[in-house]
């Protein structure tokens, strides 16, 4: 796995196309990968998890503030009306869902993954660093709600 | 009926006390943040169903269960995992540990329904 080859990006895609549309019902449709050398996802919020196992890295689920709002207002079923402790705390939880979903689906193929408790970063335009030696692929999405993007940083674990 | 949803995420919490209301178990439920906050709540109260996440800081959720398996108050009180770990082996490991029923995240109120249904064995 020296390059984030599809076979490691796939599974996260699927994930967060399933989960989102299932608890926040938003259809999300795939835009064009980027792949970076030195990854920089600009957002507003992003909800991150850190992977382990047979590969090594971590998950981000980025959303710029509107999308943020309105996916967390249909997850929750209660208006959200910024980024507050509610919405922060529904960001992380919809990290843990599509990177719980993502571990399941590379379960299924035998390759067995551990993540982490969801940490979530604030900011306007931040931008989510991975490792050195860390392939980083951001998958962007459209949707009616507005755009959100996904970033896998992965190398192989031992 | 009294219920304790353990869950790090008050979303999470909130959205299954409102499921819970919702089914019609929604009389008492208690809250804790993580499975040491549960054990806390529990040495003070008695309750009738146990709802757990499983990845929590602090003590998780198969910590929790293993836990409380071994006190003698609570090793028949029957435990639903809500979680969003979905593997195979991981279903295993936390039915070994005692739990009675398993739910992945996200679910949808007539699946919760059902499972309490199943652990209180309400279901014909
Ligand atoms: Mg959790």
């Amino acid at each position: 796995m020296p390059k984030l080859s599809v076979e490691w990006i796939n599974p996260f895609i699927e994930a967060t196309e399933n989960i989102i549309g299932t608890v926040a019902m938003v259809k999300i449709t795939r835009g064009k990968l980027t792949l970076k050398e030195d990854s920089a996802v600009e957002y507003d919020v992003s909800g991150i998890i850190g992977i382990t196992g047979e590969a090594v890295g971590s998950i981000a689920l980025s959303f710029p503030k509107k999308t943020a709002l309105a996916i967390v207002t249909n997850f929750t079923g209660e208006e959200a009306m910024g980024i507050d402790n509610d919405t922060i705390d529904a960001i992380g939880e919809l990290t843990n869902m599509v990177a719980g979903s993502a571990k399941k689906i590379f379960s299924d193929k035998g390759i067995k993954l551990k993540i982490s408790i969801p940490n979530v970063v604030v900011g306007k335009n931040h931008t989510i660093v991975s490792p050195k030696g860390t392939p980083s692929i951001v998958i962007p999405f459209e949707s009616d709600v507005g755009e959100l993007a996904i970033q896998v940083s992965l190398k192989p674990g031992n | 009926m009294k219920i304790i949803t353990i869950d790090d995420s008050s979303t999470m919490r909130r959205i299954i006390k409102n499921t819970l209301k919702r089914i019609g178990y929604g009389d008492e439920i208690l809250e804790a943040g993580d499975g040491k906050e549960a054990l806390e709540v529990l040495e003070n109260n008695d309750v009738d169903l146990i709802i757990t996440d499983w990845n929590m800081p602090v003590m998780d959720g198969l910590a929790f269960v293993k836990k409380i398996r071994s006190d003698s108050k609570y090793d028949d009180t029957p435990i639903i995992m809500v979680t969003t770990e979905a593997a195979k082996e991981d279903i295993i490991t936390a039915l070994k540990a005692g739990v009675n029923n398993y739910i992945v995240k996200p679910f949808t109120p007539d699946v919760l329904k059902e499972k309490i249904e199943t652990v209180l064995g309400k279901k014909d």
